[in-house]
């Protein structure tokens, strides 16, 4: 008893030295910005008078900026493209995330680590480069793949054609955590499962993926954080045509307000709100799946 | 990897994602990217001055090499951030962190609203002499009730750019009027399916702002201390009646320029002509390489025959900042850049832009077409003729870049679904409304 108190003396302030480092971090370019977003949110800049406003000067704002950002349909237009992507991107992304990470797992799959390399690499091209190159082959000038017959930048086509570039660049990844999921499953059990005569498609369905299920959630949480955040993709398509507005979506609208018309206030202000919403979205979804996935376990 | 995602893991990663949301709209306000090297260097001695030049044209490091070499107390420090609108954004987080440059590059139609946001310093009385050397209609874009915020560097009449060769081909005349434009844009269709006369472009509103120009739209006017703001006014609805008419029937390409699909366009022949400004010359090297001496320009084509009216699409000016410490040298320098004869030819040599200063415009240096263009030894000639009857608006408003996008948008999404051009008109007349009254500024 006495000697665990003084060790736990001895170590005291051991610990929190340890953690300084990232605290520090954390505290200099997460709190203190985010901090700085949230002051900005209730500034807005006001001229100071005179046909050419003779410079301007930051007044406080009270609510104006939010009330502004609520009311402001161009958001919510963006917001709902974005929920159109993502009811394309998220699905897509894991189902064929899962599909490849089963298939590659399968004994009598050839060339193994070519595929899962090649399957992975994409996750490797920048999201720019990569909607570059999808622009490319999109175009009618310039496509390869029939864009001279096809409107990739139709009006319901170009959630396709985004969508595509954003599955495409995370498909890869997500293959690897669900692939290593599978390795770690003990092979004892796909055996015993086969002396009871169970199928190889059997053992899939009722084996492998309920038992790598954990993963499969942890992807999508993650694949729905990255569609709340799109950005790269569109914004890089946007000069190509028509179809993509510069605040097609919601980070894209803060991206205009901030850099095209200078307006960093409003961009804060709809910053926090993303913020809270993409908070209580991920609290929501984590607290469903943790719930249905130990119902499963039990 | 493959541990449970517990509700904390889901509430971490979220966490994350929020702050890293916020962090990314705190760091607009944070500053330049770019130090000023300025400040420092000049304080050492009271004789020397170094000042920081920010310009995005293409060579004109080698116009800036020819000030300091025969300037050894002022040495001008060029850099490059960026270009066009994407500068006006550097400039006003610069100023905001104290430490934008002495002397930049900025486009006309930005120049009242870095005026408005104090970033533009007054240089008056520090360019008396070199006023005297524009015309009244050049200095309007530069001098706003009574005070000189920069020295003009070029100007940019809109006109009319053909493929030659594919109009002999094609048996077309150069239009004349706008009725003449629309009936060969039905005869390039029905004699070469494939190919158009122009296209409409959604993504730059230059061009057509240089049209409603052209048809005498006044989007801007002030009177006293208040603005009008009238977009949707007559003229300009007209201009986008007639090109809805266009596209509409088919008779010209919808495409984006200065895309990738455009560019190919452009280079192969499917399109035979572009509605651009006297600095095109410049641009379709990069553009359209394969079609070097295969075009030339004509004036715009008027509403009534024999007008010579056209607007301006682009054109720029060199101002000071109210951050320098040596306004006068920066002044100096940007009198010199844009009024000095040795610097105007160069920069028509390097730069192939069409002067701005009256004695400029007779250069010898402007016998010579451009390199791209060496069939149409008379080019400058051509512009010459067109630049006196070249109008902008009465005045840009202070906050262009909302209007812009509006534009931008709102042809885009018509373009794209079938929407009305004077919809989009009128939803860039009240977001620019809006947006102006919101910053303070008295809309009459």
């Amino acid at each position: 008893m006495a000697r665990t108190t003084t060790n736990r003396r001895r170590t005291g302030g051991f610990p929190y030295l340890l953690v300084l480092p990232a605290v520090t971090l954390f505290a200099a370019f997460v709190v203190a910005p985010g901090g700085y977003a949230l002051l900005l949110s209730f500034q807005r800049r006001k001229v100071n008078g005179g046909l050419l406003g003779g410079g301007t000067h930051t007044v406080f704002a009270g609510l104006a900026n939010y009330r502004d950002v609520l009311g402001d349909s161009q958001l919510w237009s963006g917001v709902l493209r974005m929920l159109a992507l993502g009811a394309v991107t998220v699905p897509a992304t894991v189902l064929f995330a899962l599909l490849f990470a089963v298939l590659l797992d399968l004994e009598r799959t050839r060339l193994k680590r070519v595929t899962r390399l090649t399957i992975f690499l994409p996750y490797a091209v920048p999201g720019v480069i990569a909607s570059l190159m999808w622009g490319f082959l999109y175009l009618p000038a310039t496509s390869p793949i029939g864009g001279d017959h096809v409107d990739f930048f139709g009006q319901v086509a170009v959630y396709f054609s985004v969508g595509n570039v954003a599955v495409w660049g995370a498909v890869g990844f997500n293959m690897i955590v669900i692939y290593t999921a599978l390795r770690a499953l003990p092979p004892e059990l796909f055996e015993s499962a086969r002396l009871d005569g169970a199928s190889e498609r059997q053992i899939v369905l009722r084996i492998k993926v309920p038992m790598v299920m954990p993963a499969v959630v942890m992807c999508t949480l993650f694949t729905v954080l990255a569609a709340l955040q799109v950005f790269n993709e569109p914004n890089t398509l946007k000069p190509l045509s028509n179809a993509v507005s510069s605040t097609w979506v919601p980070l894209m609208k803060i991206y205009d307000d901030a850099f095209g018309n200078s307006d960093i206030y409003s961009a804060a202000a709809t910053s926090v709100v993303l913020t809270a919403a993409a908070l209580a979205v991920s609290f929501v979804t984590a607290r469903i799946v943790s719930s249905r996935v130990q119902q499963e376990a039990a | 990897m493959s541990v449970l995602p517990r509700g904390r893991r889901g509430a971490a990663a979220a966490a994350l994602l929020a702050a890293g949301l916020l962090t990314a709209t705190a760091a607009c306000g944070g500053g330049g990217s770019d130090g000023k090297a300025g400040g420092a260097a000049t304080a050492k001695g009271k004789d020397k001055v170094t000042l920081t030049f920010w310009d995005w044209d293409p060579n004109i490091d080698k116009v800036v090499a020819k000030w300091n070499a025969g300037h050894p107390d002022i040495q001008v420090k060029l850099s490059n951030p960026a270009g066009g609108d994407q500068l006006v954004a550097k400039m006003i987080t610069a100023h905001e962190a104290k430490n934008g440059p002495d002397i930049a590059k900025v486009e006309y139609q930005s120049l009242p609203a870095l005026v408005s946001k104090g970033v533009v310093a007054d240089i008056t009385q520090w360019t008396k002499d070199t006023v005297t050397k524009y015309d009244d209609a050049t200095l309007k874009s530069t001098v706003f009730q009574g005070k000189v915020y920069g020295v003009p560097q070029d100007v940019a009449p809109l006109m009319f750019f053909y493929r030659t060769d594919l109009f002999a081909k094609y048996g077309l005349s150069v239009p004349k009027t706008w009725d003449d434009f629309a009936a060969e844009a039905k005869t390039v269709r029905s004699k070469a399916p494939s190919a158009y006369l122009t296209n409409f472009d959604a993504a730059d509103p230059g061009w057509f702002t240089g049209l409603a120009q052209q048809a005498g739209a006044n989007w801007w006017t002030t009177s006293g201390d208040s603005w009008k703001v009238d977009i949707a006014d007559a003229p300009t609805k007209k201009v986008a009646g007639y090109w809805q008419g266009l596209v509409d029937e088919g008779s010209i390409a919808k495409n984006p320029s200065f895309s990738p699909q455009w560019n190919k366009q452009m280079n192969d022949g499917t399109l035979l002509g572009w509605i651009s400004g006297a600095w095109a010359p410049a641009q379709l090297g990069g553009i359209a390489p394969a079609t070097k001496g295969k075009w030339a320009v004509a004036p715009l084509p008027a509403w009534t025959a024999g007008d010579p009216a056209t607007g301006i699409w682009g054109g720029s000016a060199t101002t000071v900042t109210t951050d320098s410490h040596h306004p006068e040298q920066a002044a100096q320098f940007a009198s010199w850049l844009n009024t000095d004869d040795a610097a105007v030819t160069e920069q028509v040599r390097q730069i192939n832009v069409y002067p701005a200063a009256t004695a400029g415009r007779s250069l010898p240096v402007l016998a010579a077409p451009p390199a791209f263009f060496p069939n149409q030894p008379d080019f400058y000639a051509e512009v010459k003729k067109v630049a006196p009857a070249a109008r902008s608006f009465p005045m840009w408003g202070p906050d262009v870049t909302v209007t812009f996008t509006g534009y931008t948008d709102g042809f885009g999404k018509a373009l794209q679904s079938g929407g009305s051009f004077t919809g989009a008109l009128d939803s860039m007349q009240s977001a620019t409304v809006a947006d102006m009254k919101k910053l303070g500024f008295t809309v009459g």
